[in-house]
């Protein structure tokens, strides 16, 4: 029996090495076979593309206005639309048709994908940042700062967030609006302005989005704590931030990010809602949201001015939601087993 | 229970007063007033105005004072005035005196309202569109989980998640137009903008007839409101489901030989929606108070145009209004959440 025991891993190892692969491996293979997280990766990629390359592909400047233009539409989309055939006006260079300026609709849709990417991986870092800090601090210190610092969150969820947001960017727009200039609060609106009103979206959403995953980190922590690496770390005298982020931090950061992933969507139809009722990015730059505002509004004249936009978003959160779910069930180990 | 229900009220209260003053300092933090126009009032016009508001006052007053009008019940001889300094949401006349409760101020955008009217005209509107909403992610969200979860890994389950996830995708402002565009201006099915039902209303909320004259405005919008929400009904439900199925009691309760519909309908279900009534709460909150797309791509005349104008305009008092009504809404629909978790689960105690 001992011997047996003695040898078999000795005899069993080189066979293991070939066939043993680590959970992000195994997870990968997982995602791998699942056809729609597939099929949204792809469409991602695609997308990022889209936005790395736009100047390419776009047929025309997103701020390149036509008056004569206005409204113009291209034969195939009256087909589409038949009530249009009575007052459309033909115009074959605007691939789905030019808006209420004539600006080229198809091209402020691909301009429109940067904005959207950019808050899609740029919000979740900013909540990221604060949520791990805060919800490491509270559960890894425990006791009256751990009950203070979720009471805090409690309250903050008790917050519309549309409504927060809202304020929060009331309170950007006109505090930075016009500041003397040499003053802080001028290079942040400067800095605000060249990226298009993008900035403060992103502080914006990124401020208002981090309480769930303070308390997802703060139950991790928990969890993590009293296990026996971390009594050992502890026990041959490594500091507690070190401890923190160099032995807690890294195993838990799976979860995090997935739920971070899963949030994507909502970050990208934050912007976009933001934009639509106009406290978005700032004209001209092209985001889905203040076109599907600006299309609404003429959607029973010129359909397609909202209708291409919409499925440019649409599609972007159907991809993203798809990668997501396929992350968080390549990753949730309680699944395993139970799916082909 | 008693005492948790008490200590639960002390909570709300506190979580309320908090909002309020973050709230306060938020919106005196933005810069420029209520009354700062385009074209500038005169100086001693202005002065006169803010006086007659107390916004010269310093703003610790501002806000005790706000908190005041609101919380402390008066008692008067006289009955409700239609003076916009003096309406109270609640009067009770008791013998000959009258108890009022709740001035939310005037609205300083539109001087002849008050926060109050803005509460009584339009919150029911966004109240029944809500409700509608909810009850239709619900029809939608709780059967399409359960089939999906009874037949998992069938083509029902995945046509039903499918559904789901075309759910959360296809945001408000795109189902919005898209179906206002599709059944209200080509086919002229339904009417495209507008709602069915005016003041007065039964108990201050509900409609005053119900008929297709108010369903044929009500579904578009409930259909693209509620959607969204039962896809996230559906998916938390399926989930649910799943897990509860493969738990020992049912196993128990099939080898016992109950009929397979006795096993999932009492045994199964009645655990397995305990999460799915916790989303509800929240959610009924933010489909009441959290509608303004909606409203604004169909014309609604209800709550949620206020939220974001009244920001814009630092109309204080209705930016106070609206947000302290959706934290209420919160935070009782959350106390509402555990009162009924204790009965759906007889483990959960609250002592």
């Amino acid at each position: 029996m001992t011997t047996t025991l003695e040898s078999s891993p000795l005899s069993a190892e080189p066979q293991l090495v070939g066939k043993s692969r680590s959970l992000w491996q195994e997870a990968f293979g997982r995602l791998v076979r699942n056809r729609a997280a597939v099929t949204g990766g792809v469409i991602v990629i695609i997308i990022i593309l889209t936005a790395i390359f736009a100047d390419v592909i776009a047929p025309f400047p997103y701020d390149l206005q036509s008056l004569p233009d206005a409204n113009a539409v291209p034969p195939w989309v009256t087909k589409l639309f038949p009530s249009m055939q009575a007052y459309g006006r033909l115009e074959g260079r605007f691939p789905v048709g030019a808006d209420s300026v004539g600006r080229d609709l198809f091209s402020r849709i691909v301009y429109g994908t940067r904005v959207s990417l950019a808050v899609a991986f740029i919000g979740p870092v900013i909540s990221l940042f604060i949520g791990v800090i805060y919800g490491s601090i509270s559960g890894f210190f425990g006791g009256q700062v751990d009950n203070i610092m979720m009471r805090i969150v409690d309250v903050l969820y008790a917050f519309p967030g549309l409504l927060f947001i809202i304020l929060l960017m009331a309170f950007f727009r006109t505090t930075l609006a016009q500041p003397p200039p040499g003053t802080f609060a001028f290079y942040v609106g400067e800095l605000d302005s060249k990226f298009g009103g993008l900035l403060f979206i992103m502080i914006g959403i990124g401020l208002t989005g981090w309480e769930t995953q303070a308390r997802l980190t703060r139950g991790q922590v928990l969890s993590v704590r009293e296990k026996e690496y971390i009594e050992a770390a502890r026990s041959i005298g490594i500091s507690d931030w070190q401890i923190m982020f160099k032995h807690i931090l890294p195993n838990i950061l799976g979860p995090l990010v997935v739920l971070e992933t899963l949030s994507i969507p909502s970050y990208i139809y934050t912007e976009a809602f933001l934009s639509f009722i106009g406290l978005g990015v700032n004209p001209p730059t092209p985001s889905w949201g203040s076109m599907i505002s600006a299309g609404s509004r003429a959607i029973r004249g010129y359909p397609n001015q909202a209708l291409f936009p919409a499925m440019a978003l649409a599609i972007t959160m159907f991809a993203f939601n798809f990668l997501g779910d396929g992350l968080r069930d390549a990753l949730e180990p309680r699944l395993r087993g139970t799916q082909r | 229970m008693t005492t948790y229900i008490v200590r639960r009220l002390i909570y709300m209260l506190v979580v309320l007063l908090v909002v309020a003053g973050i709230t306060f300092l938020l919106m005196h933090a933005v810069p420029g007033g209520p009354f700062d126009k385009e074209k500038p009032l005169p100086a001693q016009i202005k002065a006169n105005i803010t006086a007659r508001y107390h916004l010269d006052d310093p703003l610790p007053v501002q806000f005790l004072a706000y908190l005041s009008s609101v919380a402390v019940p008066r008692i008067t001889a006289e009955g409700p005035s239609h003076s916009v300094d003096d309406d109270f949401l609640i009067n009770i006349e008791v013998g000959n005196r009258w108890i009022k409760w709740m001035n939310f101020g005037p609205s300083y955008a539109s001087l002849s309202r008050t926060v109050n009217d803005i509460f009584r005209d339009q919150l029911p509107v966004s109240f029944q569109l809500g409700v509608m909403a909810l009850t239709v992610a619900m029809l939608i969200g709780i059967p399409l989980g359960i089939l999906a979860a009874l037949k998992h890994n069938s083509t029902l389950d995945y046509v039903g998640m499918g559904v789901a996830i075309f759910g959360v995708s296809v945001p408000t402002i795109v189902l919005g137009p898209f179906l206002m565009w599709l059944f209200g201006v080509n086919l002229k099915w339904l009417p495209p903008t507008g709602w069915g039902a005016k003041p007065p209303f039964i108990l201050g909320l509900f409609p005053s007839h119900l008929g297709w004259e108010f369903f044929k405005y009500a579904i578009l919008p409930s259909f693209v409101l509620g959607f969204g929400s039962s896809a996230v009904i559906a998916r938390l439900t399926r989930a649910s489901v799943l897990q509860v199925i493969g738990e020992d009691y049912i196993r128990t309760a099939r080898a016992k030989g109950l009929h397979e519909r006795t096993v999932i309908l009492y045994h199964a279900l009645k655990n397995a929606l305990i999460p799915v009534v916790t989303l509800l709460g929240p959610m009924f909150a933010a489909l009441v108070t959290g509608t303004f797309i909606t409203e604004l791509v169909f014309g609604i005349p209800g709550l949620g145009k206020y939220f974001v104008t009244s920001i814009s305009e630092r109309d204080y008092p209705v930016i106070m209004g609206t947000i302290l009504l959706y934290a209420v809404f919160l935070v009782f629909a959350n106390l509402a959440v555990d009162i009924i978790y204790g009965f759906l689960d007889p483990r959960i105690s609250y002592e």
